[in-house]
């Protein structure tokens, strides 16, 4: 599904993110990027979502490489992504099934249909009935929550989250987790970058480790 | 509201020629139509008898596109010229009277046009012992000429207030994307396309020159409610029923088009440029 062939990535203003990485992740495998702060895990996660584009290398996401797909074809490409952030990232001025329906509206879907996706969507993450509140109503978990609703709602073959439980204390990070493994479960590929070391220690998930650009250590369970 | 300021901006913008228009429009229609206007002066030869005049002027009465004629002898038209110049007891030196007998035509109302002034004029030029036939139709040429010039200005300056509203309503826009900019860049993430985020600020861009056009159109209207009396006394002094017309549907329907099409011309450019420049981080 993934993967990474001597990427390097220096940023504009001259910093090395990237140091010559290579990696592979299997369709249907759950990957933890792990590392210090400033290692490189965010900007292997730009780089799949095609936020930034690789100085030198190559990226390859569903056999397609990413150097051959134009400005105007990288919305259709982040359709086929669920990514989930720090910080949510929600729309405050519209109701929580709203949010969850942005992608699906993106999408031109008919409107049952979307009503149809966005309950289930909620369902999975354990927020229905939260349809029709706002963002700021909800607390933080919940919040992290509809962002993974929306994330998984347009059923993506792919999902990645950076350090999605970072604002969240160790129960609900844990609950979030879970979650992510039961989208692994039925098939979806899924990448976190997190430096939270005691929760992966409860999932026995591949790990990449990086430092400083690099692939320190990897290891983990074969999928 | 910005949104209110933004609409009351196009609509001084496009209310000041539109207005203009208006009282260029009443301007030709009244000038179309002068009651008491020309009169036709009538110089017939000196050498004609002195029966010629009045035989004339009955002559002319006779036409539809006569209203009165006045028979002005020479000697009738010398003691005027007397007591009109003061030059009195300079005129007793002149032996002969040089002034010819003179008929005033005054031509209908019909034919108060300046086509109508025109044929009667060439009528009477054909008529024997006429020596010269003049109408002071020169300043209503000149009328004419200066408001054909008003027109234009009037065109060149709805072109740049219309290109102000274009500017307007581009750099609103450009503030409503900026205070939106983080719903875009999620947006963006999701998978929305350019154009997708650009939709409903073009939508925004067609309200504002929508209500933009409505206040210029009852600016307008007020104004005119404002001229109407006033100018109607006036005519009335001049003996004409003249009543000051509004804004017509035709001008109406077109004032509301372009203004739309301005405000979704100045959304557009806005909106394409900025939207691109937003990418998620």
């Amino acid at each position: 599904m993934i993967r990474f062939d001597q990427v390097h990535k220096r940023y504009a203003n001259g910093r090395e993110a990237l140091a010559g990485v290579s990696f592979a992740i299997e369709d249907g495998e759950m990957a933890f990027l792990t590392g210090p702060s400033g290692a490189g895990k965010s900007s292997i996660l730009k780089l799949i979502a095609l936020i930034e584009r690789p100085t030198r290398g190559q990226v390859f996401i569903g056999r397609q490489n990413t150097a051959g797909i134009k400005p105007r074809g990288i919305p259709q490409f982040r359709r086929r992504l669920g990514v989930v952030f720090q910080d949510h990232k929600l729309l405050h001025d519209r109701p929580v099934a709203d949010n969850v329906a942005l992608p699906l509206i993106i999408a031109g879907m008919s409107k049952r249909e979307i009503d149809k996706r966005v309950r289930a969507a909620l369902d999975q993450v354990g927020l229905l009935g939260k349809e029709k509140s706002r963002p700021l109503e909800l607390s933080t978990g919940e919040q992290q929550r509809v962002g993974i609703a929306r994330a998984v709602v347009g059923k993506p073959e792919l999902l990645i989250a950076d350090e999605p439980t970072g604002n969240l204390d160790p129960a609900l990070a844990l609950e979030i987790m879970q979650l992510f493994k039961r989208f692994n479960d039925v098939g979806v590929t899924v990448v976190i970058a997190t430096h939270d070391v005691h929760l992966i220690d409860r999932f026995n998930a591949r790990c990449i480790g990086l430092r400083d650009g690099r692939i320190a250590a990897a290891g983990g369970a074969a999928p | 509201m910005g949104a209110l300021m933004t609409m009351a901006v196009i609509a001084v913008a496009l209310a000041l020629p539109l207005f203009l228009n208006v009282f260029l429009q009443n301007t030709r229609s009244a000038t179309a139509n002068w009651n008491q206007v020309f009169d036709i002066s009538v110089y017939l030869d000196k050498k004609a008898a002195a029966t010629r005049a009045p035989a004339l002027a009955a002559q002319l009465r006779k036409r539809p596109d006569v209203a009165a004629v006045r028979v002005v002898t020479a000697d009738e038209a010398l003691a005027e010229f007397r007591t009109a110049s003061g030059f009195g007891d300079a005129l007793n030196a002149l032996a002969d009277n040089p002034l010819p007998d003179t008929l005033i035509v005054t031509p209908s109302v019909n034919s108060s046009t300046l086509e109508g002034m025109a044929a009667l004029k060439q009528a009477i030029a054909g008529a024997s012992d006429v020596q010269t036939v003049q109408i002071d139709t020169e300043w209503v040429t000149r009328l004419v000429a200066l408001i054909d010039i008003l027109h234009r200005i009037i065109w060149l300056t709805a072109g740049l207030l219309g290109l102000g509203v274009v500017l307007v309503v581009g750099n609103t826009i450009r503030l409503d994307i900026l205070n939106r900019r983080s719903e875009i860049e999620v947006m963006k993430l999701v998978g929305a396309t350019d154009g997708f985020a650009r939709r409903p600020f073009l939508y925004a861009g067609v309200w504002y020159g929508l209500g933009g056009g409505l206040l210029a159109l009852l600016a307008v209207a007020v104004a005119i409610g404002v001229m109407s009396r006033p100018v109607e006394h006036l005519a009335l002094l001049y003996g004409s029923r003249f009543q000051l017309k509004g804004v017509g549907f035709g001008m109406s329907a077109a004032v509301l088009g372009s203004s739309v099409g301005l405000g979704w011309l100045g959304s557009w450019v806005a909106a394409t440029r900025h939207i691109r420049g937003i990418e998620p981080t």
